[in-house]
């Protein structure tokens, strides 16, 4: 073979947007993105806003622990479980609880999950996607293993992972991006930058200019897009998927967006942050974004968005009402699910175990 | 039948079982066109094609990685870390994914992979070749911990690994790849994952060990018989889960033990079978459970590594001190 050495070509990073700050349209919407269309979009991100208040709420009055916010957050996570397919799988951080309800996990799921149940994983409705990454990044690579068994299979489905920009420093995310080029995997990556991971701002995390452009080390196509345009971030990842689906390889998307709450429930971001910045943050946000577009072309109205908080309310109640009602675990789940079988040694540690249940404590 | 190596009857469970199922692939660094550096996928690539035998690009965490995503999926991927000393990077994925994946989605996914690695010293390699990490394997729930120390357990317990439903630490002793030849029937036969083997029967005293450390383990309980004192062998094989009870039997028969393994003594996978044994054989003991060890310094380069490494003449030596221990 013949060894040579290519001359470096040059790269560009492309950003999209529908609908603006100002709900202008910027860009012609999609054809499929008609008035029934958005409208789902829009009762999609209110409940997904109604749940995430409630799930605040029920960790202020002990219910549950430790919960981080989805607020700002919803358009990108209500847009990618709408593009995805049913078939399609995936590996997603923490925060896409709009995501997860779009997949048919149920908010009953999300609730236990928090509250420290881990039966709040086993989704009755969307058995094969990952529950959600706690370590960072690491799912990304999950993803491209899954990505890499429909390629195997000659499947026509796709991986999604999602990572926040924080995620983006580590290395299994650069590994992943690697590995999805070199195989020319069927994944989508999609990057909630929400400016703030914990504490650390957007700028201290990386020295690119955008985080797309970092798909170009990986050897495919990074684009941008404005994360609080529910209709940019829903066109952005269905031509992503459709690429990946006809075999034309991965795409990284970075969706900017911002985190209006706190990282979670133990965090006050008040330490780090100024309220100006935060003011000035929802006046981009994309719930009323949406809302004031419906609005003014008279696809929404007043007595519509009523009706829409009740039933978001109702659901949201129902859905805390089967939470609470979970009946506890037994001592043996803790044991059961280590293997497959239980090995001698577990059996003879579970067995221990049960002497003392009646008496360790519990909340 | 032609005797094979141990390296060689890796190979050959490898080749039978992806023969068997489409859903065994392997992937891993120099693993296709070059058939591991050590060769044990050799004529894998030819046999089974690219889709099957992966060429990773050199990152391990990604290895494990992907490996789970595909695990998730049905597959069964085989993921070779071309040493122990290098697997370190993909830990995050096998601690806190791979070994966990069971349990926190409450049996809906799982996690059917094997990672195999060459462990341990004694092949002159440079610094990061030669480690025995196995005890912290052994200590993460949700893993099995698998060490052959011959041709026949090597393919055995290979084929069991890639079956399990599980994920297994399948750790190959490279010291021992090629010093021995055996016949294997490459009958698709798998040996019991979580049961330890007695090779050598014996009513003074109980050896036990695994991987590399049981042929110098074998050579000690030769010397011994010379001397009248009848050792039995005992190969681990499985550090994890334990079979503790072929352990105690023979403990309770010949009331004195000595444990041998490579890796650094403190917090060594020794230790937890020596507090079992005081735990349930305490009245069997007539002599304190001796350990014959690497020590607790960074394992030397080649030019000293034989003096880290647990030789015949410290086994007797143990031996010795058991016996006359009154």
């Amino acid at each position: 073979m013949e060894v040579s050495f290519p001359v470096v070509a040059n790269f560009e990073v492309t950003y999209h947007q529908y609908l603006n700050e100002n709900s202008e349209v910027t860009h012609p919407f999609p054809s499929y993105m008609t008035p029934d269309v958005l409208r789902f979009l829009y009762k999609e991100m209110v409940l997904v806003r109604t749940f995430d208040t409630k799930a605040i709420n029920l960790q202020r009055t002990g219910k549950m622990g430790t919960y981080p916010s989805i607020l700002g957050q919803e358009a990108v996570s209500v847009a990618i479980g709408h593009a995805m397919l049913k078939e399609d799988v995936i590996a997603p951080y923490y925060r896409d609880q709009g995501l997860q309800l779009q997949r048919g996990i149920t908010m009953v799921d999300i609730f236990r999950y928090w509250g420290g149940d881990e039966r709040g994983s086993d989704f009755r409705h969307s058995r094969e996607d990952f529950p959600i990454c706690v370590p960072i990044a690491t799912q990304c690579l999950h993803a491209a293993g899954i990505a890499k068994a429909f390629q195997y299979r000659k499947q026509p489905r796709v991986a999604v992972t999602t990572i926040g920009d924080g995620g983006t420093s580590k290395g299994d995310f650069y590994e992943a991006l690697n590995l999805a080029g070199t195989w020319n995997l069927p994944l989508v990556f999609i990057v909630n930058n929400n400016q703030w991971a914990i504490s650390v701002h957007r700028s201290n995390q990386t020295g690119t200019l955008t985080i797309a452009q970092k798909a170009i080390a990986g050897g495919f196509a990074g684009v941008q897009v404005d994360g609080n345009d529910v209709v940019a971030v829903r066109q952005v990842v269905g031509d992503a998927l459709e690429k990946a689906r006809h075999g034309h390889g991965p795409t990284l998307i970075e969706a900017i967006t911002y985190r209006l709450g706190d990282h979670t429930t133990a965090d006050d971001a008040n330490r780090y942050r100024s309220k100006e910045e935060v003011q000035s943050a929802w006046t981009k946000e994309p719930i009323l974004r949406l809302r004031n577009y419906l609005m003014a072309h008279e696809f929404w109205d007043n007595e519509r968005e009523e009706k829409l908080i009740a039933d978001c309310q109702a659901e949201v109640a129902q859905a805390v009402e089967d939470y609470i009602q979970t009946p506890r675990q037994t001592l043996g789940d803790i044991f059961d699910y280590t293997y497959e079988t239980l090995p001698p040694v577990l059996a003879e540690q579970k067995a221990y175990a049960s002497r003392f249940k009646e008496k360790a404590h519990h909340d | 039948m032609t005797e094979i190596t141990l390296i060689e009857a890796i190979t050959q469970a490898l080749a039978y079982e992806m023969q068997l199922d489409d859903d065994v692939v392997v992937l891993g660094e120099d693993i296709g066109t070059n058939g591991g550096v050590f060769r044990a996928t050799l004529g894998l690539l030819q046999k089974f094609g690219p889709d099957r035998v992966m060429d990773t690009p050199l990152a391990e965490s990604m290895i494990a990685g992907a490996a789970i995503g595909m695990a998730s999926q049905g597959l069964k991927p085989v993921a070779e870390f071309q040493f122990v000393g290098f697997i370190y990077p993909a830990l995050d994925q096998i601690f806190s994914h791979a070994a966990r994946m069971r349990n926190r989605t409450r049996g809906r996914l799982s996690c059917p992979m094997v990672a195999r690695a060459p462990y341990g010293g004694g092949i002159h390699a440079p610094e990061h070749h030669s480690e025995s990490p196995e005890a912290m394997f052994a200590h993460v729930p949700g893993l099995k911990v698998v060490i052959p120390s011959s041709p026949a357990r090597a393919y055995g317990l290979l084929l069991a690994a890639i079956r399990d439903p599980d994920p297994v630490i399948y750790l190959e002793p490279s010291r021992i790849y090629r010093l021995v030849k055996q016949e294997v029937p490459n009958d698709g036969k798998a040996l019991p994952i979580g049961r330890c083997f007695v090779s050598r029967e014996g009513q003074d005293v109980t050896l036990i060990s695994w991987g590399a450390s049981l042929h110098e383990t074998n050579k000690a309980a030769d010397s011994l018989a010379k001397e009248g004192v009848r050792a039995e062998v005992i190969d681990v094989a499985t550090i994890s889960p334990l079979d503790i009870d072929t352990l105690l039997t023979s403990v309770e028969k010949t009331g004195r033990c000595v444990i041998i393994h490579e890796a650094p003594r403190t917090g060594g996978f020794g230790s937890e079978i020596a507090a079992q044994i005081t735990d349930k054989a305490l009245l069997s003991l007539l002599a304190p459970v001796q350990r014959v060890t690497g020590y607790d310094i960074t394992m030397p380069y080649p030019k000293m590594e034989h003096h880290y490494l647990p030789t015949e003449d410290r086994i007797v030596d143990a031996v010795r001190t058991t016996l006359e221990y009154k």
